[in-house]
């Protein structure tokens, strides 16, 4: 099903029962992207900024935004099968970049991990999923969980910036709403899979790792694993940005995937 | 009826800086166990199960323990050691476990296990009872949230089985896997040990708890409040077909009885000093509320309405947010006010009785004609008590205290789970 609306196409396809949503805008070669742990933020700017020369399609992962929840599902790879299906009833799984943020990062590599030859590439945004050598990623247990998406930008200013000092009502039942069902999909080992690294070393996908320099939720040890598990990955940093490199730094964000893609 | 003996086993460190208005943060999963003593430990671990012993001389039918993890105001994180200790040095008394968390055990064949040795070294004297556990177990031990209720019903259901169904049998279930269930060791009692919960408000657990015909226990909640939750589970009890009645309803609360009025408050109000529990009002703790609300502990299942402007909408509320900061500074002024009276406002509405026995026993009897309940627990030696709080309180309690709490139960007609079976409202031969 898809639908005009003021401004994005809305489509919605069916897969394993349940209903996937998603945001569509642009024109040019394809985008698909996977949101954060913290749910599906709606259309933001760094989606137009990709929209000047790509068709950007934002997907609710399933059991976040207004997709339904596959009350079944315990780990990330489930999410990432569903998406798999997902993204070629949209038409879109064999012309198509895939950027994953944070969480929807880690379910972006599972997902290039078992789709080996169907991503034109992969873009990882501060993507959990790896276990970093030192340090650990951000547990969203010991954070009122607006004090969590904080951590996500370099300084408190710089969340404010986006949010106000305090998010509405309905920002933070999105967030609550989404760290459950990211605990189910997710709890031990907090944010990441030791399977992960070995089945990376099989994805000749070229891949961006593009992370911001201050990342406080998932540090840059995350993304020396990844690319020391990629065959084929370039390690960007975002001088400046927090974990939320798209929110924080849009353009930067932006300029970077438009260069990756326009350099393949 | 029924009457027990309770107290939480606060780990009590009078040099720590955690007793009294030190200024030291009390603070829940906020406080590292590098300042833990296990001499003082070893003390009060000895010392709670000596007054356990002398509560049983002094005539409590029941010994009640409890289980919480990782934090000061209960050493009980392993009870099932306390409660198997109890079993041997104690001889009649009921011991009353209040309760173990469920979801949180990986492994719930070796709590049935234990509990079935618990019930046969103590000749069937055990009552089990089990909950869901705060945040702060399940962050202890790594259980995950969002499956807690799920995780609790379906280790219920196990244990259960365990106990009652001959092995070996198999049980491949959502949450626990086993090839072979077959312990050896079966509960002393037939067909198995009483199963009460313990629970402050959550509705589907007391819903859950009618539907089991299992008495349920309110943990010191106020006395309007505990009443709702016990028509609420007697009318769950009538749409499965019986009346709950005294037998069904349990209520622990607090009471320190003393040798004069003056020794009677100035123990009275170590209930709320030191690392007490710090969900209790007026106790100096604080409690995390992100860690007991933690992500699916209570499910979120609705579909969200959309959010397309996001952060636009957050800059929206900019200027209501500053008015309600300034809305919360006159709000925290009044609160830090209302802070102050909060040992005299819990002694007013009976979250806490201290007194001699003259002015204790008809304090019980206002709660007893308000509430009902057929078991009751007296909760005492709490806080900053120290040893011989606990024990003039437990003398009087078996010199005048109990005896008269009798009369009041036989004048009252409240039965307890051990004079009425909950299970088929029989009488039961009083043992």
């Amino acid at each position: 099903m898809t639908t005009e609306t003021e401004t994005h196409t809305q489509i919605a396809v069916e897969v394993a029962g349940l209903k996937v949503n998603a945001l569509q805008d642009g024109s040019g070669p394809n985008i698909v992207v996977f949101h954060h742990s913290t749910g599906s933020p709606g259309w933001i700017p760094f989606y137009d900024l990709l929209a000047e020369h790509h068709t950007v399609t934002a997907i609710d992962m399933p059991g976040y935004g207004q997709s339904e929840r596959p009350a079944w599902a315990r780990h990330p790879r489930d999410i990432a099968i569903l998406l798999h299906s997902a993204v070629h009833k949209m038409g879109l799984d064999n012309d198509a970049h895939m950027l994953g943020m944070g969480f929807g990062g880690w379910v972006a590599a599972e997902l290039a991990a078992m789709h080996l030859h169907g991503l034109d590439s992969l873009i990882l945004v501060g993507a959990a999923g790896v276990q970093p050598e030192e340090g650990e990623i951000a547990d969203v247990i010991f954070y009122e969980f607006e004090e969590y998406v904080k951590l996500g930008f370099s300084s408190d200013e710089a969340y404010a910036e986006v949010f106000g000092d305090e998010a509405a009502p309905e920002l933070k039942e999105i967030w609550d709403f989404s760290r459950e069902m990211t605990a189910r999909l997710t709890w031990k080992p907090w944010m990441f899979n030791r399977q992960l690294p070995y089945l990376l070393g099989e994805v000749e996908t070229p891949t961006l790792l593009l992370w911001g320099e201050q990342d406080r939720v998932t540090p840059i040890g995350v993304a020396e694993v990844y690319d020391a598990s990629l065959p084929n990955s370039t390690l960007q940093v975002i001088e400046g940005a927090g974990h939320l490199v798209e929110l924080e730094k849009p353009q930067a964000a932006a300029d970077a995937v438009n260069a990756f893609i326009a350099g393949l | 009826m029924f009457v027990g003996y309770f107290t939480e086993r606060p780990y009590q460190d009078f040099e720590s800086g955690w007793v009294g208005a030190t200024g030291r943060e009390i603070e829940d999963l906020g406080m590292t166990n590098g300042d833990y003593n296990p001499r003082i430990g070893a003390e009060l671990y000895n010392r709670y199960l000596d007054e356990k012993v002398y509560a049983e001389e002094m005539g409590f039918d029941g010994l009640m323990l409890n289980e919480h993890h990782s934090t000061p105001f209960c050493m009980g994180g392993v009870m099932n050691v306390e409660a198997a200790i109890l079993a041997r040095i104690t001889k009649r008394a009921k011991i009353v476990l209040l309760g173990n968390v469920l979801p949180i055990w990986e492994d719930p064949l070796w709590l049935a296990e234990e509990l079935a040795e618990i019930d046969m070294i103590s000749r069937g004297r055990l009552v089990t009872g089990w909950v869901r556990g705060t945040g702060r177990e399940s962050v202890a031990h790594n259980s995950q949230a969002p499956f807690n209720w799920e995780r609790f019903q379906e280790a219920h259901d196990f244990v259960v089985k365990a106990w009652s169904t001959p092995g070996p049998f198999r049980w491949e279930g959502e949450h626990y896997q086993y090839r072979y269930v077959n312990p050896w060791a079966r509960p002393y009692q037939e067909p198995h040990p009483q199963i009460w919960i313990p629970g402050v408000m959550s509705r589907n657990t007391v819903k859950w708890c009618a539907e089991h015909r299992y008495p349920y226990v309110m943990l010191a909640t106020e006395i309007e409040p505990t009443k709702q939750s016990f028509d609420y589970y007697d009318e769950v009890a009538r749409e499965n077909g019986y009346e709950a009645s005294t037998e069904h309803h349990g209520y622990l609360f607090k009471v320190h009885v003393d040798e004069t009025e003056e020794l009677a408050e100035e123990a009275g109000r170590k209930y709320i000093s030191g690392p007490a529990n710090p969900f209790l009002e007026g106790n100096q703790g604080t409690v995390r509320s992100n860690l007991q609300n933690l992500p699916g502990l209570t499910s979120r299942t609705q579909l969200l309405p959309t959010v397309s402007t996001f952060a636009a909408a957050a800059r929206g509320r900019q200027a209501e947010r500053d008015a309600a900061l300034a809305e919360q500074d006159a709000e925290t002024d009044k609160q830090d006010a209302d802070a102050f009276g909060t040992y005299e406002e819990q002694v007013n509405k009976y979250s806490i009785i201290t007194g001699t026995p003259k002015t204790v026993i008809p304090k019980i009897r206002h709660v007893l004609e308000e509430l009902r309940p057929g078991n009751i627990f007296f909760w005492d030696g709490d806080g900053a008590m120290n040893h011989d709080d606990a024990m003039r309180s437990l003398r009087l309690f078996g010199e005048e205290v109990i005896p008269a709490v009798r009369e009041m139960g036989k004048e009252l007609d409240l039965k307890g789970a051990f004079e009425v079976d909950t299970q088929t409202g029989a009488p039961m031969s009083g043992d």
